[in-house]
């Protein structure tokens, strides 16, 4: 069985974004992007399926501008065998919506037939937490989002999901899409060797036009803005002044 | 013009979320029906009917819907989404799962978790874990929405709305339910708790957590905790709260033994007060809290138990 992990390139968790000055949305310039971490988490969990025996091959797909072949090279790095870039945009600020993403991953999936696509179940950038669930629609497969915990069986698959209420189990036919939640692994860190052998693997560029999707947005961003400010707050010297002051300033005890 | 909103609930009993999504529905335009699907949900109407501001409960009734599968609800809300111009329901795990379905099935982006409404097409959405609020403007015809719960308040029970019952559509059949692995307790629950006291890695191990147990006893509040407190399995997954946890705005959050990272604070700084205790006084939770208290927690926490 083939797996398909598609993995975003997005600014690194570590960094506080800035809003522009002119509200057209957050600066991108020189900040340092990472793969989105729970994409390490789908790369991670392929290759341990493949490590035991469970799957062939892995291919990881992003979509985005021409850079994202750093996140593809750094999958490769990890264990992945072969990627594919889908060029989409120049313009690093121009994020392509989970719905264009979905339609382009679909046509992927129709050429190469995997039996399973593991994503991540938000991008941190614009946490939509949409894409997975978009392309098994568009397929008409079986959806495992927010996965802890996967158990290849046979032609399904058990999948435990973190819900609000704890932990629901649920049994999936393959082919389907699962997206991962943190929990489900550790991601590795790829050695220097294999960054070395990530750069002779295999690497093809697409662009939509030849997947026949459109990518303009549907969603028009009007402005974006600061969240509200918390003014600042006072240390207290002990925890009875704490209590004092929940009380009789604050009024919530 | 109408919105149809999907109910979360647990076959007994309407989770206040959907109340909270009411008030976001209205600002939409239209009358508001709910959806309450589910294997046996017929109390869940009634409640839903007492709402404020909905015009029609729908029901549907089967076992297909019993333990929230996306696809057979998914394609239960194609078969209604005729009559609407919104599709909105809680952004909860069943929410998020499910809506985006949907919205891919009738070529629509999703909006997801929503935290103002600004006309029917036009909505406020936190971006970079609410480090950033991005106003967006939707130009598909129908729009499928999640709504943060910790954004808006719940509607009022004045309403007397009339529940319909509607058939089941065909079950794809694509996933199976196997088991729920849930702990019951008594305390409040998280979204919806008033008072919230949660500890991180500070607290050093299961058994520890135990004195922030009683004091959320004391006081009536539920029981969080940090990504890293999770992971360490001090607390369990349903406790987290941030970005990829949940979102609360409680009236009074108690963080202990939690640095304030960027992804925790997602889902806590909109909380009404904040108060934060931790030994390292650089700690970042200090910039949100308005009560900081620099102590070791082992030596604060008993004290502010015996204090309340
Ligand atoms: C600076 C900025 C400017 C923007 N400008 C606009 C604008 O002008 N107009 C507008 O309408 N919207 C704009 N957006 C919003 C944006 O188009 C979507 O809202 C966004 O793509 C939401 O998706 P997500 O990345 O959160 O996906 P999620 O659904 O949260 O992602 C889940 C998973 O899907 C996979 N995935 C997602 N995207 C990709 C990808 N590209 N390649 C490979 N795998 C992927 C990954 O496995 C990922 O873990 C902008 C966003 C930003 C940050
Ligand atoms: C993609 C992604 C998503 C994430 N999502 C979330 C999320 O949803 N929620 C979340 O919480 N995190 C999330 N994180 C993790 C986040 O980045 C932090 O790692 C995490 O919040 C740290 O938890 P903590 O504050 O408990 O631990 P630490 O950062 O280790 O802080 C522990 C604190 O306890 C204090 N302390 C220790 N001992 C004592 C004592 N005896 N008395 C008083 N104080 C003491 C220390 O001074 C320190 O400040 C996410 C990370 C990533 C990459």
């Amino acid at each position: 069985m083939k797996v398909l992990v598609p993995v975003k390139r997005v600014i690194d968790y570590n960094v506080k974004v800035r809003v522009k000055a002119d509200q057209s949305g957050v600066d991108l310039a020189n900040v340092k992007m990472s793969m989105n971490p729970f994409d390490e988490i789908a790369v991670e969990q392929a290759i341990r399926l493949k490590e035991a025996g469970q799957v062939e091959e892995i291919i990881v797909v992003s979509v985005g501008v021409t850079k994202s072949q750093e996140t593809l090279r750094n999958a490769l790095a990890m264990g992945a065998d072969r990627a594919i870039l889908v060029e989409a945009t120049d313009n690093v600020e121009n994020d392509i919506e989970p719905l264009a993403v979905a339609k382009i991953l679909k046509a992927i999936v129709d050429e190469e037939q995997p039996g399973l696509v593991l994503m991540g179940k938000q991008a941190i950038d614009n946490d939509m937490n949409a894409t997975g669930q978009m392309l098994s629609a568009l397929m008409g497969w079986p959806q495992a989002t927010f996965a802890s915990k996967i158990e290849m069986e046979g032609d399904s698959a058990k999948v435990t999901r973190e819900v609000d209420g704890g932990l629901q189990v649920i049994s999936v036919k393959t082919p389907c899409v699962m997206t991962v939640d943190l929990r489900l692994n550790e991601p590795r860190y790829a050695s220097l060797p294999n960054i070395m052998k990530a750069k002779k693997k295999p690497m093809e560029t697409k662009t939509p036009a030849d997947y026949g999707v459109d990518v303009a947005h549907r969603l028009t961003i009007e402005k974006v803005e600061e969240p509200p400010a918390r003014k600042a707050g006072v240390i207290v010297g002990s925890v009875e002044e704490l209590v004092e002051k929940l009380k009789t300033e604050a009024g919530v005890l | 013009m109408a919105v149809l909103l999907l109910a979360e609930h647990d076959n007994e009993t309407l989770n206040d979320a959907t109340a909270k999504t009411v008030t976001a529905a209205q600002a939409m335009g239209g009358d508001i029906h709910i959806l309450c699907a589910g294997s046996d949900c017929g109390a869940v109407a009634a409640q839903a009917a007492k709402l404020d501001g909905v015009a029609k409960v729908l029901c549907a009734k089967d076992a297909a819907y019993g333990h929230d599968l996306a696809e057979p609800l998914a394609d239960l809300i194609i078969s209604l989404a005729g009559d609407y111009d919104h599709i909105v329901a809680p952004a909860t795990t069943n929410g998020k799962n499910v809506i985006p379905r949907v919205a891919a099935l009738l070529d629509c982006m999703v909006i997801s978790d929503i935290s103002a409404v600004h006309g029917p097409d036009t909505f406020e959405r936190p971006i970079y874990a609410g480090n950033a609020m991005a106003t967006v403007k939707s130009a598909d015809p129908k729009k499928c929405i999640t709504v943060r719960g910790a954004s808006f308040d719940a509607a009022g029970e004045g309403g007397s709305a009339a529940v319909e019952e509607i058939g089941a559509v065909a079950n794809p059949g694509l996933s199976e339910w196997v088991e729920d692995k849930v702990v019951e307790s008594d305390r409040p629950e998280l979204t919806s708790a008033k008072r919230i006291i949660s500890g991180g890695r500070g607290m050093g191990s299961k058994e520890n957590f135990e004195i922030i147990e009683k004091v959320a006893d004391k006081i009536g509040a539920a029981v969080g905790a940090s990504r890293a407190a999770v992971d360490s399995g001090y607390a369990p997954n349903d406790y987290q709260v941030g970005q990829t946890g949940k979102v609360v705005a409680p009236e009074l959050y108690i963080a202990v033994g939690i640095s304030g990272a960027i992804q925790h604070l997602a889902g806590m700084k909109d909380s009404k007060v904040i108060v934060a205790i931790n030994k390292d006084e650089e700690a970042p939770i200090f910039q949100v809290a308005d009560y900081g208290l620099v102590a070791d927690l082992f030596d604060a926490v008993p004290k502010l138990d015996a204090a309340l």
